[in-house]
This record gives C-alpha cells, structure tokens and sequence, in this order.
C-alpha cells in the first residue's frame, strides 16, 4: 500500500545585520529539529546553503536592515514567503547596530577606517561588490509587513520552538511570561 | 458599613478620599501603570491605568472611588489601548533591552512584557539624546526616559532639591537637570535620594551597581509585574 506523505511546509531563514546569535538559538531546539524536519523542509538558510530564496511558506528573518544588500534580501523574502517571521531584537527594533544611528555615517566610518589608531594608509572601503550602508539602521518591519515577532536579544530556544509549534499548528502566536524577553 | 466600587465584576472597598487604584492595588488587583506611585501625588499623564468608569474613559490614579461605580479595567479593548501606548513609547526613546542594566527591574519592560507586547509595531524615532555621566556615582541616561515625572516629583516633594524637571511641551518634552550647566554633577543630588530611588526605568542608575544582581535574578523574573501588586508598594531599585 502506498503510503501518503505529508506535503512538508518550506521554511526559509536569512541574517541580515544580525550576529547570527539567533540562528545558534534556534539551534538550541536542540533534539526538536528532529520533529521539526518531519514538519517543514528548509529552503534558502544558513542550514542548507542555497543562495535565492524560493517560494516558501514561512520565512523567518535574523537581523535589522544596514545596507542595500539586507533590503534586498528582506524584499525577495517578503515576496516568496506567505509568513514572514522577524526572529530577534534586531529584526525586531534595530538592536545594537541601530545604536549608531545617533552618529552620522561619515563620521562613522571615517572613525573605523581612517583615524582608529593602528589603522596606516586606511581607507574607506569601496569596492563595487560591498553593498552600501544605510545611514540609519532600521528594523524589518519599518519596510515590509511582517506578520510574526519573536523578540529578545536571541529569543530562547524555547521560544522560537513555541512560535514554530503554534503556527504549524494552525494557532496565532503568543509567549507567555519567561519566554517573553527584549533582552 | 465598608463602601464599595465594582471592577470587572468584583467589588472593591475603599475609604473616601481614595482613587480607584489605590483601593484596586490595596484590594490586590493590579490595574497597569507606569507614572503612578503610591508615595507621590498622581501625575496622570501616562494614562498606562486608564479604566473604564460608567463607560467612560478616564485615569484611575486621579478618578475618586465612589460607592457604585461600574469600572472595567482588565479588557482586551483596554489592554488592547495599553499596548498602543507602551509601544509609543518603546519607538519614541531608544529602549535597547538587551543592553541596558535595568532590564528584569524596569518596569516599562515589565508593562511591555504583561501586556504581551511582541512588536514595536510603530516606525522609531531613534532620537539624539546624549547621556549624562557628570556625576561620580550616578548616570544619567535620557534615551530611555517616559517623562513619568517621579524623579521630579521626588526631588521636590521629598528630598526638597529640585533637581529634576521636565522642559518644553509635546513632543519636545524633556527632562532636564536644574543647574547652570545642565549637568548632574553640578546640583545637591546624592545617591539616597529619593528622586535616585525612584525611577521606573533605566534612566537614573547608580554607577557600578549594574549587575550587582544578574539578569535572570531580577525583580521581574520570577513574577511578572501584575503578580507583584503588594511587592509593587515600594519601588526601591535593588530591593
């Protein structure tokens, strides 16, 4: 007898300007990946290496937007994903690379690049590859619609778990108290 | 005969003279707030503790209970507005949790945290506000000010200092500090003020007392803000 196989959701996961703190916290699901890869299949991730976002059914995003390159990626993943996750304080509220958005880019850079001490002949990098930086950071949801947040600075394990299990369940989202954290 | 109000459905006992949320936190029920100190005379600005009396909007720290009153207080369409306003002010200063040594004892991240606040939601502001580090035992950090009004109220009311106040109106409302040069250093405040005890949120903190208690081990870790409604009476930094 031939036996029917559940269509698999596809998850897609990305960091932009994150430190991909959050993508070892949803590691830290530790043994539950195991149910998890029964559920979903992933499509573009760190975990899998492919490089283009296909269509997906949830797209879980690490990370604010710094340069031109995090809005591009943001925007195909709006595009291919029917639920857009923002996974993390940065995705969340800009983190801690927004925390230079007091400070005038030039500034900033010229601070890095040139006048650091230990820094002889630097220079500004400005090779075409490099995308630009924006002058503000900005969190994901100040650009696209984002329809899931997964706040802290990682969310637990735990909690990315509970937003998994609720919405492959079919259920809205919460986090109750202990999972819930900014920080 | 004892006097008594009804919220959500349960009857409060008051005295005269009191507000529905003194009588509401004196009963145990917790109804949010942010600007609201039992020790202070109500400043009724943050409108966290707006209940419904009669049907009608109003703030619960400066509404005088009555006997008869109908009040809602714990309703999705209220917390709902709660939330609404939390966020406002979570997008209107620069809150960073994960970086900031009140997180676990701020209770705008506590009020954030009961209301199940998962997003800003808004776009931020990410205002300029530089810190004040004048002082050699405290530190002035102004991006995370709500504009509570207890330090000022603490300042003037119990210590007899003033050496807090907030300027301008609206949007540019500030808090500033009363001396010549604007800095800390520069005025009679010391660390047992009061005005240094009372601040709800990350703004006044005591040099090199950050992480005396981890994160984790924190006032609001255990429970969360509306469990500590008698807990909540005295809002002592490191109690």
């Amino acid at each position: 007898m031939e036996v029917v196989e559940k269509k698999k959701l596809k998850v897609a996961t990305t960091s932009l300007a994150g430190c991909f703190g959050c993508h070892m916290s949803f590691l830290d699901i530790d043994e539950r990946l195991f149910d998890l890869v029964e559920l979903v299949e992933f499509d573009r991730s760190p975990l899998t290496d492919i490089k283009e976002v296909g269509k997906c059914d949830i797209g879980i995003i690490e990370g604010g937007l710094c340069n031109a390159e995090n809005v591009h990626v943001l925007l195909e993943f709006r595009r291919q994903c029917k639920v857009l996750i923002a996974m993390g304080a940065c995705a969340v509220n800009g983190g801690l690379p927004a925390q230079r958005n007091h400070l005038p880019l030039a500034e900033i850079l010229s601070e890095v690049y040139l006048s650091s001490p230990g820094l002889g002949n630097g220079m500004i990098p400005n090779d075409p590859e490099l995308p630009l930086p924006l002058n503000q950071v900005h969190p994901i949801h100040e650009v696209v619609k984002v329809d899931v947040f997964i706040p802290g600075c990682p969310p637990s394990g735990d909690a990315i778990w509970k937003v998994l299990t609720d919405l492959l369940s079919g259920q809205g989202p919460s986090l109750g108290h202990g999972l819930l954290h900014y920080d | 005969m004892t006097q008594t109000f009804t919220l959500d459905g349960q009857e409060i006992p008051f005295t005269p003279g009191q507000t529905i949320i003194q009588a509401a936190l004196a009963a145990g029920v917790f109804i949010p707030h942010l600007c609201y100190h039992p020790e202070f005379k109500p400043h009724g600005s943050c409108k966290l503790c707006t209940v419904k009396v009669n049907g009608r909007h109003t703030a619960s720290c400066t509404f005088k209970a009555n006997t008869g009153l109908q009040v809602e207080s714990n309703t999705e369409e209220l917390n709902a507005e709660r939330r609404t306003l939390v966020q406002m002010l979570f997008v209107e200063g620069n809150h960073f949790c994960p970086s900031c040594e009140k997180s676990g004892n701020c209770q705008l991240q506590a009020t954030a945290y009961d209301l199940g606040m998962m997003s800003p939601h808004f776009d931020h502001f990410f205002p300029d506000r530089p810190v004040d580090a004048s002082h050699p035992e405290l530190l002035l950090d102004f991006n995370r000010c709500i504009l509570c009004s207890l330090c000022v109220r603490a300042s003037r009311d119990v210590d007899g200092k003033s050496v807090f106040a907030l300027a301008d109106r609206g949007i540019q409302s500030h808090l500033i500090v009363n001396a010549e040069s604007g800095q800390l250093a520069d005025t009679n405040v010391s660390v047992d003020d009061k005005a240094v005890q009372v601040c709800p949120v990350g703004v006044i903190l005591r040099k090199r007392q950050g992480f005396v208690v981890p994160i984790g081990e924190r006032t609001y870790d255990e429970l969360p803000i509306s469990g500590h409604v008698h807990g909540a009476v005295t809002l002592t930094e490191e109690s």
